[in-house]
Parts: structure tokens; sequence; C-alpha cells
């Protein structure tokens, strides 16, 4: 059991879902309430990680973390060491990978509130923003910790893009599912096990969290 | 302005309207407790926009002053566009809104003032409760500028004054329909707006509660003088609220006034207006009397006769000799074995029982008087204790509001 690797990883996830929350609100909101004609290509290319064989999406990556793209020189000009194979490399890699996982729920929940009590909202002196961070965010609850838990799960088992821009490097950029492919490869099959298992749980726990948290309709539940 | 606008009337001076006006000085975002109480509100938009059945054009040029201002119209007339369009909830094409000496519209001056700026209040149909907040934050809502003290101080004042402090705790699934539509009310008033809209707040509302929360709105409003729009579709309602009454039709204002003026306009009768009465008469206006809102009719086609019967019913828009029907229900009649004295209603005619037949637990006498004959219905006991029989002599009492005037 490579418990560096597992460690890594947590600390990988937590912050890429992190991450998520401030970024995926602002283009939730935007993908839920701009009426801009175009907004449906932009809606597709946020899904696009769902489709995309990670190494295709890891390719690109490695390509536009490079030191010769201009995020990457910039990076390199900013910190003094390229991104790509880096930790900052992944985790700038996985916010790409698991952004859907984010968004989607974001937005789907952010939909979901009645516009009426927008409407309501401004009349009683709220701008749209005032709004949304006082109606909209709290009624979408469930969908914010669905995101967060969606994010955090599909980031732990990445393994594709992780390979592509991060590389195997222990205590840098290998993460658990990497591990567990290099233990297949040296034959190590009890530890291989160990860590699938570990995964394998974490993954269960945290979906049946999501699955609970949206059992039953939360707008007017528990939480205040 | 089209064929749509209506000149703009002012004829009630009330305080409010003496008092000086800001000039367009008042900040949008002044503390909601620190504006000039009352002051008109004036209209005069256009909007366009395309629904299931092509086109639909707003038109309309009002004014409002303090006080009740009823916005009566079938559904598809255009009022709750209106409202939104005043409240800044949607742009209207041109035009110009005012409302307590401060344009918040004027797409000459390109002037629009967003919706959150307004302080107009605005109680929507569905009245969009925040199902998250209890009914105390629901309230206070609005608040947000003020002091906690101040908060807490106004959110007792109004949740007394709309009897609602019991369930300040509870959400809004957990309150009864009468008492959201009171939280509703409270949250839109405890900003202290300069003029609300209320888009059908009382429809889903039995009588009694219906009355009551009038009461409370109009003692509100005694005290804050702004002018309040009032949006339904309730005859009913016009009489018990309105000071003031537009009527609106397919977005034009078809007629302003108040209640009596407008509203006793003699309406094509359709199915479902017919269903209700059980006596229609073809009748033609023999004599206006305004002075007591009321008019004369005879009834029948006939050429007139000397002792055609006449009824006395509401006054409505016509002209002696017009023609209209009159109808009324059978069980808003009365029998007397003798000719009653000393009563409120108008009509009282003389006439014969020709035929009681009884339907369940009604009985239903035709009677004739004077060659017309009316359907009344009365209880089997009523028939019993005036031992009501074929032939008998009776008479028949009608109150003037309960003759129903209705187009030809």
């Amino acid at each position: 059991m490579n418990w560096e690797a597992f460690w890594l990883t947590v600390r990988l996830a937590a912050i890429v879902s992190a991450l998520l929350v401030t970024i995926g609100i602002p283009i939730a909101y935007w993908l839920t309430y701009s009426r801009w004609r175009w907004k449906f290509l932009v809606e597709a290319a946020v899904a696009l990680p769902i489709v995309l064989p990670p190494t295709v999406l890891g390719f690109y990556m490695l390509i536009a973390l490079g030191s010769r793209s201009p995020l990457g020189r910039w990076w390199e000009s900013f910190t003094g060491h390229p991104l790509a194979f880096t930790f900052e490399g992944l985790v700038v890699g996985s916010l790409l990978y698991s952004l859907p996982f984010a968004v989607q729920p974001f937005a789907a929940s952010f939909g979901a509130v009645d516009r009426q009590l927008l409407r309501a909202a401004a009349s009683l002196g709220d701008s749209p923003l005032q709004a949304f961070r006082r109606v909209v965010l709290p009624l979408s609850k469930a969908g914010l910790v669905t995101g967060v838990a969606l994010s955090f799960a599909h980031t732990l088992g990445e393994f594709g893009v992780v390979l592509m821009v991060g590389g195997n490097i222990p205590g840098v950029t290998r993460t658990i599912s990497i591990d567990i492919y290099d233990q297949v490869q040296t034959a190590n099959y009890s530890s291989a096990n160990q860590t699938a298992l570990l995964l394998l749980m974490i993954s269960f726990i945290v979906l049946s969290i999501v699955y609970g948290l949206n059992r039953r309709p939360w707008a007017v539940g528990p939480w205040r | 302005m089209g064929g749509g606008s209506v000149a703009v009337k002012a004829k009630k001076k009330t305080k409010a309207e003496t008092k000086p006006k800001t000039s367009g000085a008042t900040p949008a975002t002044a503390p909601a407790s620190s504006y000039p109480i009352s002051a008109d509100l004036e209209v005069r938009i256009r909007k366009r926009f395309p629904n299931p059945e092509g086109t639909f054009n707003l038109n309309v040029h009002f004014r409002a002053l303090a006080g009740f201002t009823i916005l009566f119209g079938a559904s598809g007339a255009g009022k709750t566009t209106l409202l939104d369009c005043i409240a800044g909830l949607t742009d209207p094409d041109e035009g110009r809104i005012f409302v307590g000496g401060e344009d918040l519209y004027d797409s000459e001056k390109k002037c629009n003032v967003a919706a959150w700026k307004r302080r107009i209040g605005y109680v929507h149909q569905d009245l969009g409760l925040f199902p998250h907040l209890t009914v105390e934050e629901n309230v206070v809502y609005g608040l947000r500028a003020l002091s906690a003290a101040e908060r807490a101080a106004r959110s007792r004042d109004i949740l007394a004054r709309f009897r609602i402090e019991r369930m300040r705790d509870r959400r809004p699934a957990q309150i009864s329909g009468g008492e959201r539509q009171r939280v509703a009310l409270a949250r839109a008033l405890v900003t202290e707006p300069r003029a609300l809209l209320l888009d059908e707040p009382l429809a889903a509302l039995d009588r009694p509660t219906k009355s009551s929360l009038v009461n409370d709105l109009r003692k509100w409003n005694q005290h804050y003088r702004v002018p309040i729009l009032l949006v339904t579709h309730n005859g009913e309602e016009v009489f018990a609220l309105g000071d003031e009454v537009i009527m609106l039709d397919t977005g034009r204002i078809v007629a302003q006034g108040q209640p009596h003026e407008v509203m006793r306009v003699p309406r094509l009768e359709t199915v479902a207006q017919l269903s209700g009465f059980e006596n229609i008469f073809d009748a033609t206006v023999v004599g206006l009397h305004e002075d007591r809102g009321t008019m004369t009719c005879r009834l029948g086609t006939s050429q007139p006769k000397k002792d055609a019967l006449e009824l006395e019913t509401p006054l409505v828009r016509a002209e002696v000799g017009s023609r209209l029907r009159v109808g009324v229900r059978a069980g808003d009649l009365l029998l007397a074995t003798e000719k009653p004295r000393g009563l409120s209603a108008r009509n009282i005619l003389p006439g014969t029982i020709k035929n009681l037949q009884q339907r369940d637990v009604i009985v239903a006498a035709m009677v004739d008087c004077n060659g017309i004959e009316f359907e009344v219905h009365l209880t089997l006991a009523a028939r019993d204790s005036l031992k009501l029989g074929d032939g008998k002599s009776v008479w028949l009492v009608a109150k003037t509001h309960s003759c129903h005037l209705l187009g030809v």
C-alpha cells in the first residue's frame, strides 16, 4: 500500500474540487442566465471532458502547458520551473478534466430555482448578484454538494490525463491510480488489490453521499 | 399615441398630490424611509411582443393617484405585462414611467432604472415567497440596508399588523394559503414602497379571508398613501376595493373611471354568464337616475303598454331608449303574500303563482307578473308557511343589484 501516492491523490482531489467551486459557480451562473445565442457552444465545450478519451485531453493539456506554449512560458517566467510534470500541472489538468462534473450539477440546480423568486428578490431591492447569493445559492445546496463530491471522486480516480500531464514522479505526480498500474506491471497483485479496494470504497462512499443527498427535495429540507 | 390612449384623468386631488415634488432629485438608492410620502404614478408605454395569437400590442396611458386603482380585464388583456413594465422586470418599447417625481423609464431620455432600484412593491400572483426562509426572514428580506434594530422593529410592527406573528418561525410550506398571502403582502409593504403593484393577490382566497386582508391593506394605505395598482378579473373585487378602475382589453384601456361608471357597461352575455340566470328578459331603458346610481328598465319587447312592467336596475352606461337584457337569478327573488312595506328593495311587483314544482329540496315557483313570467326558488318551509299554491296572489321582490344587465 503506497500511502504517499494515496495522500497525494487526496490532496489533489481536495484542491481541485475546492478550485472547481470558485471556477464552476461563475461558469454555471453564466450558463444558466446568459441569453447569448451561441451559449450552446460553451456548454458543449464544458462537457467535452466527459466524452473525450483522457489521453486526447492529456495530450492537448501537455501541449498547452509545455514550455513552447504561451501559458507554459508565462508559468516558467513566473515560477522558474515548467508546468508540465509538476503537481501544479496536475492540478490544472485535473481542473479541466473534472470541470463538467462540477459545472453541470451546479447549473442544473441554479436552473431549477423558480425564476419568480428572482423577480420577487429584484422587487425587494436585490441586484441580480445579491439575489443569486441570497436565493439561488441557498436553494442549490444539494447541487453544490453533488458537484463538489462528483469532481472529488472523479479526480480521485483519474488516470489518463494524470499520466500524460504529470508523468509518474513518486511524491510529485504519482497518483493512486498510476500506482495501481505500476503494481500490476510489476506483478505485485496483493498490493494492487489493497489499493484498488481502498479506491473502490472511497468512491462508493462519496457517490452514496451524493445519491443520499439527492434522494428527496432539499429546497425546503433541513438546511437553513 | 394611438387609439388606445386615454386622456389623463386627475379629477380627484388628494392631499398627497399637493405636496411639493422633488423634481427627480430623489436618489433611487435612498434609504426606504426617507422619501417624500406618496406621489402619483403616471404610465405611458407601448410594448409589442409575440404571443400565441400573433403580435400583442400593449399601448396604455394613465395616471394613478394615491389609493386603489383597479386594473380590470380578461386574462390576456395585458395586465401582468403592464405591471412588469412598471416594476422594471420587462422593458417597454417606448414611453415613460414616472412615479413620485422621478422617471423610472423614459425612452426619449434613454433612462431605465433597474428593477431593484425602483422601490416599487410587487406582489406576484404566485407570491414568490422564499421557501428556504422563515416567515420573518421573508418579511425582512427587503430591509437589508437597515440596522438590525430598525429591521426588528419594522418586522414586529408589520407582523402584528398582518396578524402573522404566531407563524414567524415557520416556512412558507408550513402555513395556509391565506397566511402566505399575508406574508407576501407584508414583505412588500414593510419596505415602504412608493407604489404597490398587486397581481391578483386575493384570487385564491375565500371570502372572509379576502375581506379581512382588504381591510388590512386599506388601513395600511390610510397611513402611507401610495398608488396601489391591483389586477383582478373579478368584478366583485372592483367594487370592494376600487377608488378608480382602469379597464384593459387586448392591451388597450377601454374605460377608466369610478367603479360604477366603468363596471356597469353592459357586456355581451356569454354562455357562462347565461347559465347563472334563470330569468332573462329583453328590456328598454326608460329612465336614468344618475344621482342614485340606478335606472329604470321596461321589460318586454312588445310595443310599450301603459302598464308595462318596469324594474329598477343598477346604472350602466346607456341612453334612454337603448335595448339590453336583464338577468335575475331565481334564488335572488323573494315572494310575499302581502304587499311588503318598509323594505329596502326597490322592485315590488304584484303577480300570480302559475305553477309550483318541487325539485329535490327546492321549490320552483313560476310567477306571472303582468304577462311576464319569473322563476323564483323557495325552500320547502317557505312554501308551507306561506301556504303557496297555484293561482295564489303574491308580491315579487327584487333588489336593484340583483338585476344584472347584459348586452344585447
